[in-house]
């Protein structure tokens, strides 16, 4: 088994990218995967509590690095999935303390144990930002659909080129469809037509997050959310599946123009 | 009154104004150093043939996630005055 590494980031602050992280890593998860989640967000840690594991923290992330515990000791067994753990941000410390070294270093001793590793990465573009993207052989932009966080995006898309990372896949999170229908929100098409990378999916804006985040259980875990049955689809399609994501108005010519994983095997 | 009527939505009012900043951020090129650029290009262009100064269109193309610096620079036909 070798995992593939997955970093989700964004540029700007606040657009979901570690209640992405939460629900992908859990979608993955309950369809048998084995995956560990790194938050690299060090100092501003929140994935332990999106994920319900706050109270189980003993190391972090700078325990490994810094040699004070063992890979296995930091790692945290989630409360739903046997095979589905984390790694904590340190909460005391800041992004110095981590290279983007010591990211691929820990990655390559946990891609023979792992089908998945995913991580959240912090906002912006400076030292935590190149620490999260370091080990990564995907990586997923989350964006709203709104200027400043598109704008960022955008930013964030030009750095990965130069660095050679080739493109990101777009996730287009907290869409209101009815504010598109008025014409008062930029449509994924308005957003793909600006950013030119490849979809990998829309969620919608949904409460359903905030009283998951509330409880401490990602909404994949919750059937009947909208926005929890989009991330399932997009776990799906990161494992290489095509799955139609549920109606938000568009027409069917939109998924096939922008379907990322269309002709690959 | 038409003044409402006539009003963009704001989608379309947020698309148009990302593509030109986006532009901008892409190429590092500010908006005013376009019209330093189109300057520079009439009096560079004008020692060598008669062009239409006022007729010049400098603009940025986008296709996907590159730029183009398009020029359109009417010549003047040969023996005609200037006019300006
Ligand atoms: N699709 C959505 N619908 C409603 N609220 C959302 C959605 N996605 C994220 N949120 C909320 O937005 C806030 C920021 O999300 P978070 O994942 O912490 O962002 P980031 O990690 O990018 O800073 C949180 O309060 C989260 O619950
Ligand atoms: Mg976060």
């Amino acid at each position: 088994m070798s995992a593939q590494v997955v970093t989700i980031t964004s540029g700007k602050g606040g657009v979901g990218k570690t209640t992405a992280v939460a629900n992908i890593a859990t979608a993955l998860a309950a369809v048998g995967q084995k995956v560990v989640c790194i938050d690299a967000d060090i100092g501003l840690r929140n994935l332990d509590v999106v994920m319900g594991l706050e109270n189980r923290i003993v190391y972090d992330l700078v325990d490994i690095v810094e040699g004070r515990c063992r890979l296995r000791q930091a790692m945290i067994r989630d409360r739903h999935f046997q095979d589905l753990y984390l790694i904590p941000a340190a909460q005391t410390r800041d992004k110095t303390a981590v290279s983007p070294g010591d990211m691929v270093d820990l990655c390559n001793e946990l891609r023979p144990e792992f089908d998945w590793i995913l991580i959240d990465s912090p906002a912006g573009i400076e030292r935590g930002f190149r620490n999260a993207i370091a080990p990564a052989d995907r990586i997923l932009l989350v964006t709203n659909p709104e200027v400043s966080a598109v704008r960022d995006a955008d930013r964030v898309i030009g750095i990965l080129e130069a660095e050679e990372k080739g493109s990101p896949w777009l996730i287009i999170n907290r869409l209101k469809p009815s504010l598109v229908r008025q014409n008062e929100m930029l449509s994924p098409e308005d957003v793909l037509d600006l950013l030119a990378v490849p979809l990998l999916g829309i969620v919608p804006e949904d409460e359903a997050i905030l009283i998951a985040t509330n409880r401490g259980t990602p909404v994949v875990l919750d059937e009947k959310s909208r926005a929890g049955r989009a991330f399932r689809n997009i776990a799906l399609r990161l494992m290489g599946k095509e799955v139609k994501d549920e109606d938000w108005d568009t027409p069917e010519s939109f998924w096939s123009r922008f379907w990322p994983l269309k002709g690959r095997k | 009154m038409g003044f409402f009527r006539s009003r963009k939505s704001s989608a379309q009012d947020a698309k148009e104004r990302l593509q030109l900043v986006l532009v901008h951020d892409r190429t590092n090129l500010p908006p005013g150093a376009l019209e330093a650029l189109k300057d520079d290009l009439i009096a560079a262009i004008s020692k060598y043939v008669e062009i239409e100064a006022q007729a010049v269109h400098i603009s940025i193309e986008r296709q996907g996630r590159s730029q183009r610096l398009v020029a359109d620079i009417p010549l003047r036909p040969r023996g005609q005055r200037a006019t300006d």
